[in-house]
């Protein structure tokens, strides 16, 4: 299963969620595994929301030797990102929140990247790789 | 926008999650608990997510506002059936809900709110 996913209201950051539930499962994460991409992918999701007043989500399944992912990738063509470490920090917040989005989601799951500059944009990808 | 319906039992408001919650929802609900909270003068609010399939930061403060928001209006809150996966996901969300009373299930959330009280009342005729 893959595809592209709008992230422009509220109700598509809960769609994001099922989309991501349903891949997780059909490529047989467990309950705690998917459960914990999930969340990752509604915080993800939220921020490409509130910090780029929208963006998209590809979900695809990836392969690496035997081992089989689930890869996200969130792109807006938002404000970006000045200082990615600051952003990273927990606790570190410009939009009100708990600062916990990015921080947490990269624990959340076992690769991040995130890739942004002021201007252009933010682009991050995150895998959570089956067990 | 879907709304969460509010319980009433005796002087406790049972609030039951059974929607994938939007941020709108959460906001309503939030307004809504502290209304009735106020009109019937509950002195408990108990949270079930039991149904609840994920807790993302949003969510988990909301959690924590509600709490905070009966207290100042004289109501303790549990929140009760959480599942395993989800209390995992908020730890290492980093996301304790340290102001937050849990129970495992709803006759247990029942259960602390009496203790409390009696706590509460014991308290005040000594």
């Amino acid at each position: 299963m893959a595809g592209e996913l709008p992230v422009n209201s509220n109700s598509d950051v809960v769609l994001v969620r099922q989309h991501v539930r349903t891949a997780a499962i059909e490529m047989g994460l467990s309950l705690v595994d998917q459960t914990k991409v999930v969340t990752a992918a509604s915080e993800l999701a939220r921020n490409a929301l509130v910090y780029a007043g929208g963006g998209q989500v590809r979900i695809e399944i990836v392969q690496k030797g035997v081992r089989r992912g689930l890869r996200l990738t969130f792109s807006d063509d938002g404000p970006g990102i000045p200082d990615i470490q600051q952003a990273l920090t927990d606790g570190w917040t410009t939009g009100g929140g708990l600062g916990l989005g990015l921080s947490g989601s990269r624990r959340l799951v076992d690769e991040f990247d995130l890739r942004s500059a002021p201007g252009e944009g933010t682009l991050i990808t995150v895998t959570k790789w089956g067990r | 926008m879907d709304r969460v319906p509010i319980l009433k039992l005796g002087d406790i408001l049972i609030v039951s999650i059974q929607i994938d919650l939007q941020d709108q929802s959460v906001l309503a609900l939030q307004e809504d608990l502290s209304e009735q909270v106020v009109a019937t003068g509950a002195r408990g609010v108990i949270i079930d997510i039991s149904a609840v399939e994920i807790v993302d930061s949003f969510i988990g403060r909301m959690l924590a506002t509600i709490a905070g928001i009966s207290r100042m209006l004289d109501a303790e809150t549990v929140v009760v059936g959480m599942r395993p996966a989800v209390a995992i996901t908020l730890v290492e969300l980093g996301l304790s809900l340290g102001g937050v009373r849990t129970a495992l299930n709803l006759e247990k959330g029942v259960a602390l709110l009496n203790h409390i009280e009696s706590v509460q009342i014991a308290s005040a005729t000594r």
